[in-house]
Protein backbone atom coordinates (compact mmCIF):
# COMPACT_ATOMS: atom_id res chain seq x y z
CA UNK A 1 0.00 0.00 0.00
CA UNK A 2 2.97 2.31 -1.36
CA UNK A 3 0.60 5.03 -2.36
CA UNK A 4 -1.60 4.95 1.00
CA UNK A 5 1.42 5.49 2.55
CA UNK A 6 3.07 8.22 1.18
CA UNK A 7 -0.01 10.58 1.02
CA UNK A 8 -0.81 9.58 4.49
CA UNK A 9 2.64 11.94 5.83
CA UNK A 10 0.57 14.70 4.00
CA UNK A 11 -2.99 13.95 5.75
CA UNK A 12 -1.04 13.78 9.01
CA UNK A 13 -0.16 17.34 8.94
CA UNK A 14 -3.75 18.17 7.83
CA UNK A 15 -5.04 16.73 10.74
CA UNK A 16 -2.48 18.22 13.22
CA UNK A 17 -3.32 21.35 11.59
CA UNK A 18 -7.05 20.89 11.82
CA UNK A 19 -6.57 19.68 15.77
CA UNK A 20 -4.35 22.88 16.54
CA UNK A 21 -7.09 25.12 14.92
CA UNK A 22 -9.66 23.82 16.91
CA UNK A 23 -7.42 24.62 20.34
CA UNK A 24 -6.89 27.93 19.17
CA UNK A 25 -10.79 28.44 18.57
CA UNK A 26 -11.06 27.08 21.76
CA UNK A 27 -9.25 29.42 23.44
CA UNK A 28 -10.23 32.44 21.36
CA UNK A 29 -13.55 31.27 22.35
CA UNK A 30 -12.73 31.53 26.06
CA UNK A 31 -11.33 34.43 25.93
CA UNK A 32 -14.19 36.40 23.99
CA UNK A 33 -17.31 34.58 25.25
CA UNK A 34 -18.17 35.32 28.75
CA UNK A 35 -21.31 33.15 28.68
CA UNK A 36 -21.33 29.60 30.58
CA UNK A 37 -24.40 28.18 28.34
CA UNK A 38 -22.11 27.67 25.47
CA UNK A 39 -19.33 26.53 27.35
CA UNK A 40 -21.77 23.92 28.97
CA UNK A 41 -23.52 23.29 25.43
CA UNK A 42 -20.13 22.45 23.81
CA UNK A 43 -19.41 20.68 26.54
CA UNK A 44 -21.37 18.25 26.32
CA UNK A 45 -20.99 17.96 22.60
CA UNK A 46 -17.43 17.13 22.76
CA UNK A 47 -18.09 14.59 25.55
CA UNK A 48 -20.02 12.81 22.82
CA UNK A 49 -17.08 13.10 20.29
CA UNK A 50 -15.49 11.10 23.16
CA UNK A 51 -17.91 8.83 23.96
CA UNK A 52 -18.76 8.23 20.00
CA UNK A 53 -15.32 8.00 19.12
CA UNK A 54 -14.15 5.27 22.12
CA UNK A 55 -17.73 3.65 20.60
CA UNK A 56 -16.45 3.60 17.06
CA UNK A 57 -12.80 1.23 18.03
CA UNK A 58 -14.35 -1.57 19.09
CA UNK A 59 -18.73 -1.14 17.34
CA UNK A 60 -17.38 0.06 14.50
CA UNK A 61 -13.95 -1.31 13.30
CA UNK A 62 -13.99 -4.58 15.11
CA UNK A 63 -17.76 -4.91 14.85
CA UNK A 64 -18.89 -5.48 18.58
CA UNK A 65 -21.37 -3.72 19.46
CA UNK A 66 -21.59 -2.18 23.16
CA UNK A 67 -25.37 -2.05 24.12
CA UNK A 68 -23.32 -0.79 27.57
CA UNK A 69 -21.51 2.88 26.96
CA UNK A 70 -23.69 4.30 30.06
CA UNK A 71 -21.93 1.59 32.18
CA UNK A 72 -18.14 2.70 31.06
CA UNK A 73 -19.43 6.48 31.23
CA UNK A 74 -20.93 6.41 35.13
CA UNK A 75 -18.18 3.79 36.17
CA UNK A 76 -15.29 7.06 34.97
CA UNK A 77 -17.67 9.19 36.96
CA UNK A 78 -17.88 7.51 40.35
CA UNK A 79 -14.32 6.75 39.99
CA UNK A 80 -13.43 10.14 39.66
CA UNK A 81 -16.33 10.47 43.17
CA UNK A 82 -14.01 8.15 44.42
CA UNK A 83 -10.60 9.87 44.14
CA UNK A 84 -12.06 12.77 45.26
CA UNK A 85 -13.94 11.43 48.29
CA UNK A 86 -10.77 9.24 49.31
CA UNK A 87 -7.69 11.65 47.88
CA UNK A 88 -9.20 15.11 47.25
CA UNK A 89 -7.36 14.27 43.46
CA UNK A 90 -7.08 16.77 41.34
CA UNK A 91 -9.26 16.60 37.95
CA UNK A 92 -6.20 14.91 35.79
CA UNK A 93 -5.61 12.69 38.44
CA UNK A 94 -9.49 11.66 38.73
CA UNK A 95 -9.68 11.43 34.58
CA UNK A 96 -6.53 9.41 34.69
CA UNK A 97 -7.37 6.99 37.19
CA UNK A 98 -11.52 6.49 35.68
CA UNK A 99 -9.29 5.58 32.11
CA UNK A 100 -7.51 3.14 34.10
CA UNK A 101 -10.41 1.46 35.89
CA UNK A 102 -12.72 1.72 32.84
CA UNK A 103 -9.91 0.35 30.73
CA UNK A 104 -9.44 -3.24 33.20
CA UNK A 105 -13.26 -3.09 32.91
CA UNK A 106 -12.83 -3.16 29.04
CA UNK A 107 -10.51 -6.11 29.24
CA UNK A 108 -13.28 -7.71 30.86
CA UNK A 109 -15.96 -7.40 28.68
CA UNK A 110 -12.87 -7.99 25.73
CA UNK A 111 -12.61 -11.39 27.75
CA UNK A 112 -16.53 -12.24 27.04
CA UNK A 113 -15.74 -11.77 23.24
CA UNK A 114 -14.14 -14.88 23.56
CA UNK A 115 -16.77 -16.53 23.96
CA UNK A 116 -20.29 -14.13 22.67
CA UNK A 117 -20.11 -12.76 19.14
CA UNK A 118 -22.81 -10.81 17.81
CA UNK A 119 -26.60 -10.00 19.50
CA UNK A 120 -24.99 -12.41 22.50
CA UNK A 121 -22.00 -9.58 22.89
CA UNK A 122 -24.46 -6.91 22.99
CA UNK A 123 -26.39 -8.16 25.59
CA UNK A 124 -23.53 -9.37 27.96
CA UNK A 125 -22.80 -5.60 27.83
CA UNK A 126 -26.09 -4.60 28.65
CA UNK A 127 -26.24 -6.85 31.53
CA UNK A 128 -22.85 -5.42 32.65
CA UNK A 129 -24.13 -1.88 32.64
CA UNK A 130 -27.54 -3.26 34.88
CA UNK A 131 -24.80 -4.96 37.53
CA UNK A 132 -23.00 -2.02 37.96
CA UNK A 133 -26.17 0.24 38.41
CA UNK A 134 -27.23 -1.83 40.99
CA UNK A 135 -24.22 -2.02 42.75
CA UNK A 136 -24.03 1.76 42.63
CA UNK A 137 -27.64 1.99 43.88
CA UNK A 138 -26.45 0.10 46.96
CA UNK A 139 -23.30 1.17 47.84
CA UNK A 140 -24.10 4.14 51.15
CA UNK A 141 -20.42 5.52 50.03
CA UNK A 142 -21.43 6.79 47.02
CA UNK A 143 -24.45 7.81 47.94
CA UNK A 144 -26.87 4.86 46.93
CA UNK A 145 -29.84 6.46 45.08
CA UNK A 146 -29.69 9.52 46.24
CA UNK A 147 -26.58 10.56 44.47
CA UNK A 148 -23.86 12.67 46.68
CA UNK A 149 -23.26 16.86 45.90
CA UNK A 150 -19.09 17.88 45.48
CA UNK A 151 -18.56 21.20 45.96
CA UNK A 152 -16.09 22.18 43.01
CA UNK A 153 -12.43 23.91 43.73
CA UNK A 154 -10.85 26.95 42.95
CA UNK A 155 -10.51 26.26 38.98
CA UNK A 156 -6.53 26.40 38.07
CA UNK A 157 -4.83 29.30 36.61
CA UNK A 158 -4.84 30.50 33.97
CA UNK A 159 -8.79 29.50 33.64
CA UNK A 160 -11.18 32.04 35.83
CA UNK A 161 -13.99 29.58 35.79
CA UNK A 162 -14.17 25.73 36.37
CA UNK A 163 -17.07 25.80 33.36
CA UNK A 164 -14.40 26.94 31.03
CA UNK A 165 -11.98 25.11 32.30
CA UNK A 166 -13.99 22.00 31.92
CA UNK A 167 -14.56 22.84 28.33
CA UNK A 168 -10.63 22.77 27.88
CA UNK A 169 -10.34 19.58 29.43
CA UNK A 170 -12.99 18.02 27.08
CA UNK A 171 -11.26 20.04 23.99
CA UNK A 172 -8.44 18.44 24.85
CA UNK A 173 -10.08 14.88 25.33
CA UNK A 174 -11.83 15.33 22.15
CA UNK A 175 -9.07 15.85 20.43
CA UNK A 176 -7.07 12.62 21.96
CA UNK A 177 -10.27 10.74 21.68
CA UNK A 178 -10.44 11.32 17.76
CA UNK A 179 -6.79 11.06 17.29
CA UNK A 180 -6.37 7.56 18.80
CA UNK A 181 -9.50 6.84 17.08
CA UNK A 182 -7.67 7.58 13.71
CA UNK A 183 -4.26 6.40 14.14
CA UNK A 184 -5.89 2.87 15.39
CA UNK A 185 -8.16 2.99 11.76
CA UNK A 186 -5.03 3.86 10.00
CA UNK A 187 -2.75 1.57 11.19
CA UNK A 188 -2.33 -2.41 11.36
CA UNK A 189 -4.70 -2.55 14.26
CA UNK A 190 -7.01 -1.10 12.50
CA UNK A 191 -6.73 -3.28 9.28
CA UNK A 192 -6.65 -6.53 11.38
CA UNK A 193 -10.08 -5.11 13.51
CA UNK A 194 -11.59 -4.83 9.91
CA UNK A 195 -11.09 -8.18 9.05
CA UNK A 196 -12.15 -9.51 12.06
CA UNK A 197 -15.58 -7.81 11.66
CA UNK A 198 -15.60 -9.01 8.07
CA UNK A 199 -14.87 -12.66 9.54
CA UNK A 200 -13.31 -13.70 12.78
CA UNK A 201 -12.17 -17.16 11.25
CA UNK A 202 -10.87 -16.40 8.07
CA UNK A 203 -9.15 -13.27 10.29
CA UNK A 204 -6.94 -15.65 12.53
CA UNK A 205 -6.71 -18.61 9.77
CA UNK A 206 -4.79 -15.67 7.70
CA UNK A 207 -2.34 -14.65 10.61
CA UNK A 208 -4.44 -12.04 12.30
CA UNK A 209 -3.99 -12.07 16.33
CA UNK A 210 -7.84 -11.65 16.69
CA UNK A 211 -7.70 -11.71 20.64
CA UNK A 212 -5.24 -9.25 21.21
CA UNK A 213 -6.39 -6.75 18.53
CA UNK A 214 -10.10 -7.25 20.09
CA UNK A 215 -8.41 -6.58 23.92
CA UNK A 216 -7.07 -3.53 22.43
CA UNK A 217 -10.42 -2.55 21.21
CA UNK A 218 -12.21 -3.01 24.28
CA UNK A 219 -9.17 -1.56 26.25
CA UNK A 220 -8.80 1.58 24.65
CA UNK A 221 -12.37 2.35 23.63
CA UNK A 222 -13.18 1.76 27.36
CA UNK A 223 -10.68 3.45 29.20
CA UNK A 224 -11.82 6.58 26.57
CA UNK A 225 -15.16 6.33 27.80
CA UNK A 226 -14.50 6.22 31.48
CA UNK A 227 -12.13 9.43 30.55
CA UNK A 228 -15.16 10.80 28.98
CA UNK A 229 -17.28 10.21 32.27
CA UNK A 230 -14.39 11.43 34.84
CA UNK A 231 -14.97 15.24 34.99
CA UNK A 232 -19.28 14.63 35.02
CA UNK A 233 -18.95 14.82 39.12
CA UNK A 234 -17.82 18.51 38.47
CA UNK A 235 -19.26 19.25 35.78
CA UNK A 236 -23.16 18.64 37.26
CA UNK A 237 -21.32 19.14 40.81
CA UNK A 238 -23.42 16.48 41.54
CA UNK A 239 -23.70 12.68 40.83
CA UNK A 240 -26.14 9.81 41.08
CA UNK A 241 -26.80 6.69 39.40
CA UNK A 242 -29.77 7.11 37.10
CA UNK A 243 -28.68 10.04 35.33
CA UNK A 244 -24.74 8.95 35.36
CA UNK A 245 -26.08 5.40 33.79
CA UNK A 246 -28.61 6.86 31.21
CA UNK A 247 -29.59 5.26 28.47
CA UNK A 248 -29.43 8.54 26.20
CA UNK A 249 -25.40 7.87 26.37
CA UNK A 250 -25.66 4.18 25.19
CA UNK A 251 -27.68 5.20 22.67
CA UNK A 252 -26.77 7.87 21.44
CA UNK A 253 -22.67 6.76 21.21
CA UNK A 254 -23.93 4.24 18.67
CA UNK A 255 -26.50 6.37 17.07
CA UNK A 256 -23.36 8.53 16.22
CA UNK A 257 -21.46 6.54 14.50
CA UNK A 258 -23.80 4.57 12.72
CA UNK A 259 -25.46 8.12 11.70
CA UNK A 260 -22.38 9.60 10.38
CA UNK A 261 -20.62 6.28 9.17
CA UNK A 262 -18.29 3.79 11.09
CA UNK A 263 -16.21 2.67 8.78
CA UNK A 264 -13.55 5.71 9.48
CA UNK A 265 -12.60 8.05 12.63
CA UNK A 266 -14.69 11.11 10.63
CA UNK A 267 -17.65 8.88 11.16
CA UNK A 268 -18.22 9.27 14.66
CA UNK A 269 -17.20 13.48 14.65
CA UNK A 270 -19.81 14.07 12.17
CA UNK A 271 -22.49 12.35 13.91
CA UNK A 272 -21.71 13.48 17.17
CA UNK A 273 -21.38 17.14 16.04
CA UNK A 274 -24.49 16.73 14.02
CA UNK A 275 -26.79 14.88 16.64
CA UNK A 276 -25.40 16.65 20.07
CA UNK A 277 -26.01 19.92 18.39
CA UNK A 278 -29.36 18.99 17.73
CA UNK A 279 -29.58 17.52 21.19
CA UNK A 280 -28.77 20.77 22.51
CA UNK A 281 -30.74 23.19 20.39
CA UNK A 282 -33.78 20.46 21.32
CA UNK A 283 -33.28 20.72 25.11
CA UNK A 284 -33.08 24.67 24.98
CA UNK A 285 -36.27 25.13 22.34
CA UNK A 286 -38.52 22.31 23.63
CA UNK A 287 -37.84 20.35 26.44
CA UNK A 288 -34.48 17.13 27.15
CA UNK A 289 -37.09 14.61 27.24
CA UNK A 290 -37.50 14.85 23.45
CA UNK A 291 -33.58 13.95 23.03
CA UNK A 292 -33.76 10.61 23.29
CA UNK A 293 -36.93 10.28 21.00
CA UNK A 294 -35.22 12.56 18.50
CA UNK A 295 -31.67 10.15 18.54
CA UNK A 296 -34.46 7.47 18.16
CA UNK A 297 -35.89 7.89 14.93
CA UNK A 298 -32.45 9.63 13.22
CA UNK A 299 -31.20 6.21 14.44
CA UNK A 300 -34.03 4.23 12.53
CA UNK A 301 -34.10 6.53 9.75
CA UNK A 302 -30.21 6.22 8.89
CA UNK A 303 -30.73 2.35 9.23
CA UNK A 304 -33.11 2.42 6.90
CA UNK A 305 -32.28 5.08 4.23
CA UNK A 306 -28.36 5.20 4.87
CA UNK A 307 -26.73 2.25 6.57
CA UNK A 308 -23.47 3.67 6.00
CA UNK A 309 -24.34 6.95 7.07
CA UNK A 310 -23.30 10.10 5.92
CA UNK A 311 -19.72 9.05 5.10
CA UNK A 312 -21.44 6.49 2.96
CA UNK A 313 -23.65 9.17 1.10
CA UNK A 314 -20.91 11.09 0.13
CA UNK A 315 -19.08 8.13 -1.25
CA UNK A 316 -21.97 6.98 -3.43
CA UNK A 317 -22.27 10.05 -4.21
CA UNK A 318 -18.64 10.46 -5.83
CA UNK A 319 -18.35 7.36 -7.35
CA UNK A 320 -21.59 8.03 -9.17
CA UNK A 321 -19.69 11.35 -10.23
CA UNK A 322 -16.79 10.18 -10.84
CA UNK A 323 -18.88 7.42 -12.96
CA UNK A 324 -20.30 10.23 -14.98
CA UNK A 325 -16.67 11.75 -15.33
CA UNK A 326 -15.14 8.08 -16.89
CA UNK A 327 -18.41 8.02 -19.09
CA UNK A 328 -17.68 10.79 -20.56
CA UNK A 329 -13.92 10.07 -21.00
CA UNK A 330 -14.40 7.17 -22.65
CA UNK A 331 -17.34 8.88 -25.61
CA UNK A 332 -14.12 10.94 -26.41
CA UNK B 1 11.37 -37.58 2.08
CA UNK B 2 11.43 -35.86 5.90
CA UNK B 3 7.83 -35.49 7.68
CA UNK B 4 6.24 -32.35 7.61
CA UNK B 5 3.70 -32.50 9.08
CA UNK B 6 2.42 -36.10 11.60
CA UNK B 7 -0.95 -36.42 13.41
CA UNK B 8 -0.67 -39.16 15.99
CA UNK B 9 -3.50 -40.19 18.12
CA UNK B 10 -5.58 -37.67 17.28
CA UNK B 11 -9.29 -38.06 18.09
CA UNK B 12 -12.30 -35.15 18.13
CA UNK B 13 -15.59 -35.45 19.99
CA UNK B 14 -18.32 -33.27 19.81
CA UNK B 15 -20.41 -33.81 23.29
CA UNK B 16 -21.23 -38.06 23.05
CA UNK B 17 -20.23 -37.59 19.13
CA UNK B 18 -17.20 -39.19 18.01
CA UNK B 19 -15.77 -36.97 14.51
CA UNK B 20 -12.40 -38.68 14.73
CA UNK B 21 -11.13 -41.53 16.58
CA UNK B 22 -7.61 -42.02 16.97
CA UNK B 23 -6.55 -40.60 13.51
CA UNK B 24 -2.89 -41.17 12.42
CA UNK B 25 -1.20 -39.75 9.29
CA UNK B 26 1.96 -38.40 8.61
CA UNK B 27 2.53 -36.11 5.39
CA UNK B 28 5.64 -35.58 3.73
CA UNK B 29 7.49 -32.55 3.08
CA UNK B 30 6.19 -31.39 -0.54
CA UNK B 31 4.14 -34.11 -1.29
CA UNK B 32 0.27 -33.94 -2.76
CA UNK B 33 -2.20 -36.09 -0.69
CA UNK B 34 -5.53 -36.23 -1.47
CA UNK B 35 -8.00 -37.09 1.38
CA UNK B 36 -11.70 -38.37 0.81
CA UNK B 37 -14.41 -39.81 2.85
CA UNK B 38 -18.31 -39.41 2.32
CA UNK B 39 -20.25 -36.38 3.78
CA UNK B 40 -19.80 -36.32 7.51
CA UNK B 41 -16.69 -38.77 7.89
CA UNK B 42 -15.07 -35.71 9.73
CA UNK B 43 -12.24 -34.21 6.79
CA UNK B 44 -13.14 -30.78 7.66
CA UNK B 45 -12.86 -31.41 11.66
CA UNK B 46 -9.71 -32.91 10.91
CA UNK B 47 -7.87 -29.97 9.22
CA UNK B 48 -10.09 -27.92 11.79
CA UNK B 49 -7.72 -29.97 14.29
CA UNK B 50 -4.53 -28.98 12.27
CA UNK B 51 -5.22 -25.46 11.71
CA UNK B 52 -5.65 -24.73 15.27
CA UNK B 53 -9.73 -23.63 14.57
CA UNK B 54 -10.75 -26.58 16.88
CA UNK B 55 -8.58 -28.47 19.94
CA UNK B 56 -8.31 -31.97 19.35
CA UNK B 57 -9.19 -33.96 22.64
CA UNK B 58 -6.33 -36.24 22.46
CA UNK B 59 -3.34 -37.28 20.58
CA UNK B 60 -0.66 -34.69 19.35
CA UNK B 61 0.18 -32.83 15.98
CA UNK B 62 3.36 -31.92 15.06
CA UNK B 63 4.57 -29.53 12.71
CA UNK B 64 8.38 -29.24 11.23
CA UNK B 65 8.94 -31.20 14.16
CA UNK B 66 7.16 -29.13 17.19
CA UNK B 67 3.92 -29.78 18.63
CA UNK B 68 1.41 -27.52 17.86
CA UNK B 69 -1.16 -28.66 20.59
CA UNK B 70 -2.03 -25.18 22.29
CA UNK B 71 -1.05 -22.55 19.87
CA UNK B 72 -3.63 -20.91 18.40
CA UNK B 73 -4.77 -20.68 14.60
CA UNK B 74 -2.98 -17.82 13.86
CA UNK B 75 0.33 -18.78 15.47
CA UNK B 76 0.38 -22.08 13.31
CA UNK B 77 -0.47 -19.89 10.08
CA UNK B 78 3.18 -17.87 10.95
CA UNK B 79 4.69 -21.14 11.26
CA UNK B 80 3.55 -22.12 7.93
CA UNK B 81 0.11 -24.13 7.33
CA UNK B 82 -2.48 -22.09 5.66
CA UNK B 83 -6.42 -23.23 4.75
CA UNK B 84 -8.90 -22.55 2.45
CA UNK B 85 -12.41 -22.61 3.56
CA UNK B 86 -14.93 -24.97 2.34
CA UNK B 87 -17.31 -22.13 2.02
CA UNK B 88 -15.71 -19.36 0.77
CA UNK B 89 -15.28 -16.96 3.64
CA UNK B 90 -13.52 -13.42 1.92
CA UNK B 91 -13.22 -10.34 4.24
CA UNK B 92 -16.43 -9.00 2.02
CA UNK B 93 -15.94 -5.09 2.73
CA UNK B 94 -12.76 -5.48 0.91
CA UNK B 95 -11.51 -5.72 -2.08
CA UNK B 96 -9.08 -9.06 -3.06
CA UNK B 97 -5.57 -6.94 -3.12
CA UNK B 98 -7.19 -5.72 0.63
CA UNK B 99 -7.90 -9.35 1.19
CA UNK B 100 -4.19 -10.81 0.83
CA UNK B 101 -2.90 -7.89 2.03
CA UNK B 102 -3.89 -8.87 5.79
CA UNK B 103 -1.88 -11.99 5.37
CA UNK B 104 0.95 -10.44 3.54
CA UNK B 105 0.84 -7.69 6.36
CA UNK B 106 -0.03 -9.90 9.82
CA UNK B 107 2.45 -12.70 7.93
CA UNK B 108 4.85 -12.58 4.86
CA UNK B 109 5.78 -8.73 6.37
CA UNK B 110 5.29 -8.95 10.19
CA UNK B 111 8.05 -7.15 12.11
CA UNK B 112 9.46 -5.77 8.92
CA UNK B 113 9.76 -2.31 9.56
CA UNK B 114 10.56 -0.95 5.57
CA UNK B 115 6.87 -2.48 4.70
CA UNK B 116 7.44 -4.06 1.15
CA UNK B 117 5.45 -3.18 -1.41
CA UNK B 118 2.56 -5.15 -0.34
CA UNK B 119 -0.08 -4.37 -3.22
CA UNK B 120 2.17 -4.83 -5.87
CA UNK B 121 2.80 -8.62 -4.31
CA UNK B 122 -0.86 -9.29 -3.90
CA UNK B 123 -1.46 -7.98 -7.23
CA UNK B 124 0.92 -10.25 -8.52
CA UNK B 125 -0.21 -13.33 -6.51
CA UNK B 126 -4.08 -12.77 -7.69
CA UNK B 127 -2.33 -12.12 -11.63
CA UNK B 128 -0.96 -15.69 -10.99
CA UNK B 129 -4.18 -17.03 -9.59
CA UNK B 130 -5.89 -16.24 -12.80
CA UNK B 131 -8.16 -13.41 -10.40
CA UNK B 132 -5.75 -10.56 -12.69
CA UNK B 133 -9.18 -8.55 -13.94
CA UNK B 134 -10.68 -8.65 -10.60
CA UNK B 135 -8.21 -7.63 -8.32
CA UNK B 136 -9.67 -3.98 -6.86
CA UNK B 137 -13.55 -5.15 -7.47
CA UNK B 138 -16.02 -5.47 -4.93
CA UNK B 139 -15.76 -9.44 -3.33
CA UNK B 140 -19.71 -8.90 -3.77
CA UNK B 141 -19.63 -9.56 -7.47
CA UNK B 142 -17.02 -12.20 -7.54
CA UNK B 143 -18.48 -15.75 -8.85
CA UNK B 144 -18.07 -19.12 -6.99
CA UNK B 145 -15.17 -19.87 -8.64
CA UNK B 146 -13.54 -16.96 -8.66
CA UNK B 147 -14.39 -17.18 -4.68
CA UNK B 148 -12.53 -20.56 -4.36
CA UNK B 149 -9.57 -18.81 -6.15
CA UNK B 150 -9.49 -15.83 -3.80
CA UNK B 151 -9.62 -18.49 -0.65
CA UNK B 152 -6.13 -20.40 -2.17
CA UNK B 153 -4.54 -16.89 -3.22
CA UNK B 154 -4.99 -15.61 0.48
CA UNK B 155 -3.73 -18.59 1.59
CA UNK B 156 -1.15 -18.38 -0.48
CA UNK B 157 -0.29 -15.08 0.97
CA UNK B 158 1.27 -16.36 3.74
CA UNK B 159 3.81 -18.28 2.28
CA UNK B 160 2.82 -21.49 3.82
CA UNK B 161 4.98 -24.59 3.88
CA UNK B 162 1.18 -26.68 4.03
CA UNK B 163 -1.31 -25.64 2.08
CA UNK B 164 -4.60 -27.26 2.88
CA UNK B 165 -7.50 -27.18 0.13
CA UNK B 166 -10.95 -27.43 1.60
CA UNK B 167 -13.21 -28.82 -1.51
CA UNK B 168 -11.70 -25.54 -3.43
CA UNK B 169 -13.62 -27.16 -6.60
CA UNK B 170 -16.92 -28.17 -5.30
CA UNK B 171 -19.73 -27.00 -7.33
CA UNK B 172 -17.22 -25.70 -9.75
CA UNK B 173 -17.86 -26.88 -13.90
CA UNK B 174 -15.53 -29.24 -15.88
CA UNK B 175 -13.34 -26.21 -16.78
CA UNK B 176 -13.59 -24.81 -13.50
CA UNK B 177 -12.25 -27.61 -11.76
CA UNK B 178 -9.48 -28.24 -14.48
CA UNK B 179 -8.45 -24.61 -13.89
CA UNK B 180 -8.17 -24.79 -9.81
CA UNK B 181 -6.32 -28.10 -10.22
CA UNK B 182 -3.69 -26.28 -12.45
CA UNK B 183 -3.56 -23.87 -10.03
CA UNK B 184 -3.12 -26.35 -7.05
CA UNK B 185 -0.71 -28.10 -9.22
CA UNK B 186 1.68 -25.28 -10.14
CA UNK B 187 2.31 -24.57 -6.68
CA UNK B 188 2.96 -27.82 -5.65
CA UNK B 189 5.64 -27.39 -8.35
CA UNK B 190 7.21 -24.60 -5.97
CA UNK B 191 7.74 -26.66 -3.83
CA UNK B 192 4.61 -26.30 -1.07
CA UNK B 193 2.93 -29.57 0.04
CA UNK B 194 -0.98 -29.61 -0.72
CA UNK B 195 -3.37 -31.76 1.46
CA UNK B 196 -6.28 -31.69 -1.17
CA UNK B 197 -9.96 -32.59 0.23
CA UNK B 198 -12.19 -33.26 -2.48
CA UNK B 199 -15.50 -35.24 -3.21
CA UNK B 200 -14.51 -35.14 -6.68
CA UNK B 201 -12.98 -38.31 -7.82
CA UNK B 202 -11.09 -37.49 -11.30
CA UNK B 203 -9.42 -34.66 -9.45
CA UNK B 204 -8.32 -36.41 -6.73
CA UNK B 205 -6.94 -39.37 -9.13
CA UNK B 206 -5.20 -36.62 -11.23
CA UNK B 207 -3.67 -34.80 -8.50
CA UNK B 208 -2.81 -36.79 -5.57
CA UNK B 209 0.32 -39.01 -5.37
CA UNK B 210 -1.18 -40.58 -2.32
CA UNK B 211 -4.60 -40.91 -0.93
CA UNK B 212 -5.92 -41.42 2.55
CA UNK B 213 -9.77 -42.14 3.61
CA UNK B 214 -11.36 -41.25 6.60
CA UNK B 215 -14.82 -42.32 7.36
CA UNK B 216 -16.99 -41.96 10.18
CA UNK B 217 -13.84 -40.21 12.17
CA UNK B 218 -11.54 -43.36 11.20
CA UNK B 219 -8.93 -43.79 8.67
CA UNK B 220 -9.72 -46.75 7.14
CA UNK B 221 -7.54 -46.74 4.03
CA UNK B 222 -4.19 -45.19 2.77
CA UNK B 223 -2.41 -45.77 -0.81
CA UNK B 224 -1.71 -44.35 -4.32
CA UNK B 225 -5.16 -43.62 -6.57
CA UNK B 226 -5.67 -46.50 -8.62
CA UNK B 227 -5.31 -48.67 -5.52
CA UNK B 228 -7.84 -46.54 -3.20
CA UNK B 229 -10.58 -46.62 -6.07
CA UNK B 230 -10.48 -50.43 -5.77
CA UNK B 231 -9.95 -51.18 -2.10
CA UNK B 232 -13.25 -52.64 -0.63
CA UNK B 233 -13.36 -50.60 2.23
CA UNK B 234 -13.14 -47.04 0.39
CA UNK B 235 -16.18 -48.96 -1.28
CA UNK B 236 -18.42 -49.99 0.96
CA UNK B 237 -18.04 -46.64 2.61
CA UNK B 238 -18.97 -44.59 -0.37
CA UNK B 239 -21.40 -47.06 -0.98
CA UNK B 240 -23.02 -47.46 2.03
CA UNK B 241 -22.92 -51.37 1.56
N1 LIG C 1 -18.77 -27.75 15.67
C1 LIG C 1 -19.42 -28.92 15.59
N2 LIG C 1 -20.31 -29.28 16.55
C2 LIG C 1 -20.96 -30.47 16.48
N3 LIG C 1 -20.81 -31.36 15.50
C3 LIG C 1 -19.95 -31.06 14.51
C4 LIG C 1 -19.22 -29.83 14.51
N4 LIG C 1 -18.43 -29.81 13.40
C5 LIG C 1 -18.67 -30.97 12.75
N5 LIG C 1 -19.57 -31.72 13.42
C6 LIG C 1 -20.03 -33.05 13.02
O1 LIG C 1 -18.89 -33.87 12.84
C7 LIG C 1 -19.06 -34.69 11.70
C8 LIG C 1 -17.93 -34.49 10.75
O2 LIG C 1 -18.08 -33.23 10.13
P1 LIG C 1 -17.06 -32.67 9.06
O3 LIG C 1 -17.48 -31.31 8.73
O4 LIG C 1 -15.67 -32.83 9.55
O5 LIG C 1 -17.32 -33.65 7.84
P2 LIG C 1 -16.69 -33.60 6.39
O6 LIG C 1 -16.00 -34.90 6.21
O7 LIG C 1 -15.90 -32.39 6.20
O8 LIG C 1 -18.00 -33.60 5.51
P3 LIG C 1 -18.29 -32.84 4.11
O9 LIG C 1 -17.76 -33.72 3.05
O10 LIG C 1 -19.77 -32.77 4.06
O11 LIG C 1 -17.63 -31.53 4.15
C9 LIG C 1 -20.42 -34.36 11.10
O12 LIG C 1 -21.34 -35.33 11.55
C10 LIG C 1 -20.75 -33.02 11.69
O13 LIG C 1 -22.15 -32.89 11.86
MG1 LIG D 1 -16.06 -30.71 5.02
Amino acid sequence: MSGKMSSMGGNNRIFVGGCIAVVLAAIALMTGVRTDYVFNASYVVLQFIVLASAWNILGGYAGYVNFGTSAFFAMGGYTALFMIKMFNAPLLVQIIAAACCTGVLGLGIGLISLRLRGIFFSIATVAVAIVLETVILNTDYFGGAKGLQMMRPEPIAPFTSYDTMLFFVMVLMAISAVAISRYIEQSWIGRGLRAIKDNEEAAECVGVPTLKLKLIATVVSGALMGAAGAPLVMYMRFIEPVSAFSLNYSVSALAMPIIGGTSSWIGPVIGALLLGSVQQIVTVTISSELNVLIVGVLLVFFVVVAPDGILGLVRKLRTKNSAKGDAKGGAQ
Amino acid sequence: MSTLLSIAGVSKHFGGFTALSNVNLDVAQGERLGLIGPNGSGKTTLINCVSGALKNDAGSITFKNENLNGLAPHQRTRRGIARSFQIPRPFHSMTPVENLAVPLEYVTYRGVAHKHDIKGEAEAILRDMGLGDKMHAACAGLSQVELRKLELARAMAARPALLISDEAMAGLSHAEVDEVLAILFKLSGTGITIIMIEHIMHAIMRFSERVVCLDAGELIAEGVPTDIVKNPDVQRAYLGA
